[in-house]
């Protein structure tokens, strides 16, 4: 059976290994490949996180991948959205955000490209990123590896890089990993990016040069494989119409 | 109990040029969409606006209503980014303040709670401080800890649409989340709340449980019946977004051409007007389907 595994299968346990020291808490999770890694760990090895419809419940059985409550599932609780803010403050909740730049401390953009007074381009805005990075664990997942994604430095500090947390006291700060297309990457001790795995197949080079500052990949080992257990999970049972390869474009055969 | 039933064109008749308002619901999610509308056909501008912003940010701000927005975001949900906002925010024609959600609530708290300013920690370290220099941050009188001291975002008038409401308006919101507009109501001097239906209220509680009660009369200003009044956006569980009208908005929205037309096509009538100008496009839509 492994020997056909794509990398958004590879990424998508990555995003399970997230959590499995969470233990009871509100995974939120934005994107494809995360939603089905944080599916994935409930379903194996961390059977006690809170899963959530992605609008207002929290669900012990969640609804098809991609609708909400209303569509089925089982409802195990009430989370409007004011509910979530409490939820950020008490720190009982992990997210798994996407950035449109991250420096080498993490600091994560997804707000504008270019000046904050005339952006080149407006995003999203900073939506919740600088409250849950003050308050609860972050990790990033990203689609494109690239080198206008990883930058020395990003136009607009959304979610709080460890240096930027270092200097302003933020005790609740916790970066976890950046799980891309190419490699599982997480923080030395002075809070600099570093590479903790590449993905198999993926040469460690293509991981230097798609960042746009300097990163040695080419002693890190190569990310862990699914097994046959989550691999029939993933395919037969939380993701049979197999959306994720829609979130990381080509399927590529790597086994 | 009062009556406190009235016109649209009278409630958006009572805000002025240079007022602060606010807007409930969330992205492209119950937003009180007619009142909006009546704004556009009003000559008031210069407002400063308070919103979870979606289409109510993007239209508002193409017709130069609009001198200063306070946001946590603007989004249509299911289409990330409004074109009418990102080419004004492109521009560099708007003065903002950016906040991070939850600072956005905060802010709204202090000014619900009548304290000029609340303490939180998300803001902290980030370049939301950067951006907004106005914001300052206070030390705990009790630890080392350093909090952004958030500014009551009060306003003179908050506009939510709801489900249902009694005469007196007494607000019932049916759908899986009230969103904040309990506390625009209590963080304004004057509420409006358009709803899809005035019912009796020995009545109020034959769709909901009492839990949906959550604004009370005593907040309320006015209530003006608006079916479809949060359309296109959502008003759960009374119809969902009409995405294939969002998705023309948006299309439109990208062009100025295109604009025109969308303005001239839906927005030149009233709300009567408004509407039927929707049914004749999905109409026009099926037939291009055939």
């Amino acid at each position: 059976m492994s020997n056909d595994v794509t990398i958004a299968e590879i990424c998508v346990a990555a995003c399970s290994d997230i959590y499995r020291e969470s233990g009871e808490l509100l995974a939120h999770a934005v994107g494809i490949v995360p939603t089905i890694g944080a599916r994935l760990a409930k379903l194996t090895h961390s059977p006690d996180i809170i899963l959530s419809d992605g609008e207002a419940f929290m669900m012990s059985e969640p609804p098809a991948l991609g609708k909400s409550a209303a569509h089925g599932g089982t409802i195990e609780g009430w989370a409007p959205f004011s509910r979530i803010f409490d939820i950020v403050a008490t720190g009982r909740r992990q997210s798994i955000m996407g950035a449109s730049q991250i420096d080498q401390y993490g600091n994560q953009n997804i707000s504008l490209i270019g000046d904050w007074k005339k952006p080149k381009r407006q995003l999203i805005g900073v939506r919740g990123a600088p409250g849950n990075t003050a308050n609860h664990r972050v990790d990033y997942w990203i689609a494109r590896h690239g080198s206008r994604l990883f930058v020395e430095s990003v136009d607009m500090v959304s979610g709080v890089g460890n240096d930027r947390a270092r200097a302003a006291g933020l005790k609740h700060h916790h970066l976890g990993v950046i799980i891309t297309n190419l490699a599982v990457l997480g923080f030395d001790e002075n809070g600099r990016i570093k590479v903790l795995s590449v993905h198999p197949g993926v040469d460690p080079q293509e991981v230097t040069d798609n960042t746009g500052f300097p990163l040695d990949a080419s002693t890190a080992p190569e990310t862990r494989i699914p097994t046959d257990e989550e691999l029939r999970l993933i395919r037969e049972v939380i993701d049979p119409r197999a959306a994720r390869n829609r979130e990381v474009p080509v399927p590529q055969p790597v086994g | 109990m009062p009556d406190k039933r009235i016109e649209l064109s009278d409630a958006v008749a009572s805000i002025e040029s240079g007022m602060t308002i606010g807007i409930g619901g969330w992205g492209s999610r119950r937003k009180p969409m007619a009142i909006v509308r009546e704004l556009l056909r009003s000559d008031v501008k210069d407002l400063t606006v308070v919103s979870l912003g979606g289409p109510d940010v993007g239209l508002l701000v193409a017709a130069g209503k609009v001198r200063k927005l306070i946001y946590g975001f603007v989004t249509l949900d299911s289409i990330p980014l409004d074109p009418l906002f990102t080419a004004a925010r492109e521009r560099g024609e708007l003065e903002l303040q950016e906040y991070d959600e939850g600072m956005f609530v905060t802010g709204l708290r202090a000014a619900a709670n009548r304290l000029s300013f609340l303490p939180t920690l998300a803001g902290i370290g980030s370049d939301v401080l950067a951006a907004n220099p106005h914001l300052k941050t206070i030390k705990s009188p009790y630890s080392d800890d350093e909090y952004v001291a958030v500014p009551a975002i009060t306003m003179d008038v908050a506009l939510i649409h709801a489900n249902r409401s009694d005469t007196a308006g007494n607000i019932q919101f049916l759908g899986p989340d009230p969103y904040f507009d309990d506390l625009y109501a209590m963080a304004a001097t004057r509420t409006f709340v358009s709803t899809e239906k005035i019912v009796p209220t020995e009545n109020l509680l034959d769709e909901g449980s009492f839990h949906t009660l959550m604004l009370s009369r005593m907040y309320v200003t006015g209530v003006i019946e608006t079916p479809k009044g949060a359309h296109f956006t959502t008003c759960e569980p009374d119809y969902g977004r009409d995405e294939l009208f969002q998705k023309h908005y948006v299309a439109s929205a990208k062009d100025p051409v295109a604009w025109d037309a969308f303005t001239a096509e839906f927005l030149a009538g009233d709300e009567a007007a408004f509407h039927a100008a929707v049914e004749r496009f999905h109409a026009e839509q099926e037939k291009s389907l055939v």
